[in-house]
C-alpha cells in the first residue's frame, strides 16, 4: 500500500485486555492528534465483557477528514496478547507495520509475526511502576504519540482535558507515565499533520452527534432504556436536555419508552428514544400505535449484529427490513439514514422535522460504527430544520382532529386547548376520532396518512450524490464513508466513469428522484452489510433499476475496507 | 399551557356523547359516573385533563369523556401516562383500565409506575376476568374458576395488585366498588388530589361473564379501621382481609416524582460547545 492509497493516514492500534485503559489511551492520543492539526477516527472493538474481555481502540490520523479505517495498521501496540488472537481479523498488519510489544508480556502471537513486522520492545509495565498511580496505558498513549510526531504540549494538554474529573493526583501520574513513553521513541517517517488551524474542529462521536441533532432539531422529551451500541446517545442527552429545558425518564424496558415518548409528544413535547435492534423489536408495536394515533416521535436504531441479542458491540445494517417491513397492518412511516458520524447531527435534526411536520412516528438507522466512532472533524453548521407541528389552536364549533385534509396533515389540539378534546386511538377511526369498523372510514385514514407522508417535501436530502458517471453505486449508512474513500482512491479514468448514490430517505420511496438520478446510468452496484441484501432486494422491489445490477452484501462484523471496493470497482469498470 | 382556572360544570359537561361498547349492567358505567363526579367536583375542566387507557372494555372509558383522552395499545397506558404527566404538569393525568391490561400485559410497567411515583392516578376497574376476548381467566381469577382456555381452574394463585402497590411503592392506595357510586367518587377525588402515584382498585362485575359478581354488593364493607400511613401495615391489613374492605388503605408522603419539562425549545443553547477541540 503507497501513501497515495492510503491518503497518507497513519492507522495505530492498541490492543489489550479489557480494563487495561486501550480505549481511554485512544481516545487521548485522537485529542492530543486533534489539537495538532490532524483530522481523525477512533472506533473501539471489542468484546461484550466490561473487564478482562478483549479490547482494542482503532485510530486513523490524517491531514484531511476520514470516515472509515483503512485496509491496513501502520503500528499496532499491544499492551498484553492474552486475547488478541479474537480481534486480529480488524487489524491487519504486514511487512511495512510496527509492532510494539512488552517484554514483561507473553510473546507475540505467530501469526503477527509471521507478516514480518517491525517488532519494537518498550517495558510499559515497568515505566508505569516506576511513577506513582501510572498506568501502562498511559506509558502506551506516549510513546505511540511519539512515534506519530505528536509534541508533549499537545499529550500533556489532552491528558488534562480527557482525565480532569478523575482529580489532579491522577492527571499528573498519567501525564508523567506518558512523557516516559514518549521519551523512548525513536520517531518515524509519520504524517504531517494538517494546516495546524484547528481551533474550530469538532471531535465528536456518532451517538453524541446524534444527540445533538437531536437537540437541535427540538427534542425535549427522551425515554431511555440502555442498550448497547446506543447508550451514549441517552447518557449525552440527559443532562443537556435538563439544561436545554426538557427531560429524561429512565423507562423499564422499550415497550415502556416508546409509549412514554408517545406520551409526551402527545403532549406537545418533541420526543425521541433510542435503542438498537432488541429493543427496536419490542418498540414496533408502540410505532404502529404512533401511526394510527399520528403522533410524531424520533426513534433512533443503532443497528448491531442480529439476530436476537446477536453481537452487542459490532456493526451490521440488517435492520433495515425490520424497520421498514416491522409494522403490522399497513403503516406508512419514515426511515432515514444517517452516511457518516457527523451526518448523524444533520439526519436526526431532520428526523425530527420530519416527525413533526408529518406527525408520524420517523425511524433512525445508525450503526455501531457510526455511532461509536469518534472522529475529528470540520465543524456541522446549523441548519434552520425545527420541530413545527401543524397545530389547532382556535378550535372551530366543529372540529375533527382526524380531518382529511389536501396534504393528510390534520391539525392538532395539545391538551389544554379549550374545545380541541379528543381521544388519540390506536383503533381505526373516523375523522372525528370515533373509532369505527365501516370500511370507508378506514379507508379514507389510510389514505390520508398514505398521502401525507408520500407528499411530504424532502427536497433533495433523500440521498447525496456525487458523480455523473454511467457506473453508479447505491449505498447508504456507514458503508458511503468506504465507498466514497475508495471512489478518490481511484484514477480519474475510472472515477470519471462513477457515480455515488448515497440514499439517506429508505422509507417513503422516492421513485421520481431515484428516475432522476439514474438517468443515464446503465450499471449499478448496491452495496450493503448484511447477509441478505435487504436493500438490494427493497429496490428491486419498489423501483425501476437499470438492467444490470450487481449486488454486494456480506454481514457483520468486519466492516467494509476502502482496498476491497477498489478492487470490486476495478473488476467491474476498470480497464 | 397554564393550568385554567377552576371551573363549575355539570356532570353531563363532561360526557362526550359517544354511546360506551360496554353490556347493560356492566360496573363500568358506574365508575364512569363516580369519575365524572369526582372531576366536576374538583372543578377541573375538561380541557385540562386527558385520561389514558390501553385495551380492555374498560380502557374504552376516555372515549366517552370530554377530555383529552389517550386509547392506547394493550398493556402500555401507564407508559403513556407518564410521559404525558412529565412532559405537561401542567394537567391532570388519569390512566384507567382492566386488570388483565394492568396486572397481566401491563404488570411490569405497574410495579415501575408505582416506584416512579409520577403524580398521576391509576384507576383499574377489576372484574377479575378478560371481558373483551369473551371470558378467559385474568391475573386477579379465583384459581378454581372454570374457563374454556382454562378448564377446572388455572390452579394458580391470583395477583393481589394492592399489595403489589404498597410493596412497589404508590403513594395513595385504595379499594372501591363500583356500585357504590358515593363512595368511590370520594375515594377517586382524594385519588387525585393526593400527590404521586395514586392506586385505585375498584371492584367492578362483569355481568356477563361473571353473574356471580352481582353477589359483591352485598358482599362489600367498610374497612374497620381508617387509613394508614404505615405501608406494611396496610399490606398486612389487605393481605388478611376478606378481599371487600372498601375504603382508602393507606396515604404515604413520599416525595413525587419531579421532573417537570419547562418547555424551551427556541433557546439559544451551544449544545456543541463540549465538541470544540
Amino acid at each position: 500500500m503507497t501513501d497515495q492509497q492510503s491518503g497518507k493516514s497513519f492507522s495505530v492500534a492498541l490492543l489489550g485486555t479489557g480494563g487495561t485503559g486501550v480505549i481511554t489511551a485512544g481516545e487521548i492520543l485522537l485529542a492530543a492528534a486533534a489539537r495538532c492539526g490532524f483530522y481523525g477516527l477512533m472506533i473501539r472493538a471489542a468484546g461484550p465483557q466490561i473487564r478482562g474481555g478483549e479490547s482494542a481502540a482503532l485510530l486513523r490520523l490524517s491531514p484531511a477528514p476520514v470516515g472509515c479505517l483503512d485496509d491496513r495498521f501502520d503500528v499496532l501496540l499491544g499492551v498484553d496478547w492474552k486475547h488478541a488472537e479474537r480481534l486480529l481479523a480488524d487489524i491487519a498488519i504486514d511487512a511495512d507495520s510496527i509492532v510494539i510489544t512488552d517484554p514483561a508480556e507473553e510473546g507475540v502471537p505467530q501469526s503477527i509475526t509471521a507478516t514480518g513486522a517491525t517488532l519494537q520492545q518498550l517495558e510499559m509495565k515497568e515505566l508505569a511502576e516506576s511513577v506513582s498511580g501510572g498506568r501502562v496505558n498511559m506509558v502506551a498513549l506516549g510513546y505511540v504519540a511519539g512515534l506519530v510526531g505528536i509534541p508533549e504540549d499537545a499529550i500533556r494538554h489532552a491528558i488534562d482535558k480527557e482525565l480532569h474529573g478523575k482529580g489532579q493526583q491522577a492527571v499528573n501520574a498519567s501525564i508523567a507515565a506518558a512523557i516516559l513513553g514518549f521519551s523512548r521513541t525513536q520517531g518515524l517517517a509519520a504524517p504531517q499533520a494538517g494546516d495546524g488551524e484547528s481551533s474550530d474542529r469538532w471531535m465528536i462521536s456518532g451517538n453524541h452527534a446524534t444527540g445533538l441533532g437531536a437537540l437541535r432539531g427540538g427534542i425535549r422529551f427522551a425515554a431511555a432504556y440502555p442498550i448497547t451500541p446506543a447508550t451514549e446517545i441517552l447518557e449525552w442527552l440527559a443532562p443537556q436536555l435538563k439544561d436545554a429545558g426538557g427531560t429524561l425518564t429512565q423507562a423499564e424496558d422499550e415497550l415502556a419508552s416508546i409509549n412514554m415518548a408517545i406520551g409526551a409528544s402527545y403532549g406537545g413535547v418533541p420526543s425521541l428514544t433510542a435503542t438498537s435492534g432488541p429493543g427496536l423489536s419490542l418498540m414496533i408495536e408502540g410505532l404502529g400505535l404512533a401511526v394510527c394515533a399520528e403522533i410524531p416521535v424520533v426513534v433512533v436504531n443503532v443497528m448491531r449484529a442480529g439476530p436476537s441479542t446477536g453481537i452487542p458491540t459490532k456493526p451490521e445494517q440488517s435492520d433495515f427490513n425490520a424497520a421498514v417491513y416491522g409494522l403490522h397492518g399497513d403503516a406508512p412511516h419514515i426511515v432515514v439514514a444517517p452516511n457518516s458520524v457527523t451526518d448523524c447531527v444533520y439526519t436526526t435534526q431532520w428526523a425530527v422535522h420530519i416527525a413533526e411536520a408529518t406527525q408520524a412516528p420517523v425511524i433512525v438507522l445508525s450503526d455501531q460504527f457510526i455511532g461509536q466512532s469518534i472522529v475529528v472533524a470540520d465543524p456541522v453548521p446549523a441548519i434552520s430544520f425545527f420541530a413545527k407541528r401543524k397545530l389547532a389552536e382556535n378550535i372551530p364549533e366543529v372540529f375533527e382532529r382526524y380531518a382529511v385534509t389536501a396534504d393528510g396533515i390534520s391539525p392538532m389540539p395539545l391538551p389544554g386547548t379549550p374545545g380541541g378534546q379528543y381521544t388519540a386511538d390506536g383503533l381505526v377511526h373516523t375523522a372525528g376520532a370515533i373509532p369505527s369498523g365501516r370500511a370507508d372510514d378506514h379507508g379514507a385514514q389510510l389514505d390520508k396518512r398514505a398521502r401525507k407522508i408520500a407528499d411530504f417535501d424532502y427536497g433533495q436530502h433523500w440521498a447525496d450524490i456525487d458523480g455523473e458517471g454511467e457506473f453508479a453505486i447505491l449505498t447508504w449508512g456507514s458503508t458511503t464513508s468506504v465507498v466514497r474513500e475508495a471512489m478518490q482512491r481511484l484514477p480519474d479514468k475510472v472515477a470519471s466513469k462513477l457515480k455515488l448514490i448515497a440514499l439517506r430517505l429508505l422509507l417513503p420511496v422516492r421513485q421520481e428522484d431515484m428516475a432522476a438520478a439514474l438517468d443515464g446510468v446503465n450499471h449499478l452496484m448496491v452495496i450493503e452489510q448484511n447477509h441478505t441484501g435487504q436493500l438490494y432486494r427493497f429496490l428491486r422491489a419498489w423501483y425501476d433499476l437499470p438492467a444490470d445490477v450487481d449486488t454486494v452484501h456480506r454481514p457483520g462484523p468486519g466492516v467494509f475496507r476502502p482496498g476491497e471496493i477498489v478492487t470490486r470497482i476495478n473488476d467491474w469498470c476498470g480497464e | 399551557m397554564s393550568a385554567a382556572a377552576p371551573c363549575k360544570l355539570k356532570a353531563s359537561d363532561y360526557k362526550s356523547g359517544t354511546k360506551p361498547v360496554w353490556c347493560p349492567g356492566c360496573g363500568d358505567f358506574h365508575v364512569m359516573a363516580s369519575l365524572i363526579k369526582a372531576i366536576a367536583a374538583l372543578a377541573l375542566a375538561p380541557e385540562n385533563i386527558a385520561v389514558v387507557s390501553g385495551i380492555g372494555c374498560s380502557s374504552r372509558i376516555p372515549a366517552y369523556l370530554n377530555c383529552y383522552g389517550f386509547h392506547g395499545v394493550h398493556g402500555r397506558a401507564l407508559p403513556v401516562a407518564t410521559g404525558l404527566k412529565v412532559a405537561r404538569p401542567d394537567l391532570t393525568v388519569i390512566c384507567a383500565g382492566g386488570d388483565g391490561d394492568g396486572f397481566s400485559i401491563g404488570g411490569n410497567h405497574f410495579l415501575h409506575a408505582c416506584r416512579r411515583n409520577v403524580d398521576i392516578s391509576y384507576v383499574v376497574m377489576d372484574n377479575e376476568i378478560y371481558g373483551m376476548t369473551k371470558g378467559q381467566p385474568s391475573p386477579t381469577t379465583a384459581p378454581d374458576w372454570d374457563t374454556e382456555l382454562a378448564p377446572g381452574g388455572t390452579g394458580i394463585s391470583p395477583f393481589h395488585p394492592l399489595v403489589i402497590a404498597l410493596a412497589s411503592g404508590a403513594n395513595f392506595v385504595a379499594r372501591a366498588f363500583s356500585g357504590d357510586v358515593k363512595g368511590t367518587t370520594k375515594i377517586l377525588a382524594e385519588a387525585i388530589t393526593h400527590p404521586g402515584f395514586s392506586f385505585v382498585q375498584i371492584l367492578s362485575p362483569c355481568v356477563t361473564f361473571r353473574p356471580d359478581q352481582r353477589e359483591w354488593k352485598k358482599k362489600v364493607h367498610p374497612p374497620p379501621v381508617s387509613f394508614t400511613t404505615d405501608a406494611a401495615q396496610a399490606a398486612r391489613r389487605v393481605m388478611t382481609d376478606d378481599g371487600f374492605n372498601i375504603g382508602v388503605l393507606y396515604k404515604g408522603s413520599r416525595d413525587k416524582y419531579a421532573q417537570a419539562v419547562e418547555l424551551n425549545r427556541e433557546c439559544e443553547h451551544d449544545f456543541h460547545r463540549e465538541f470544540l477541540v
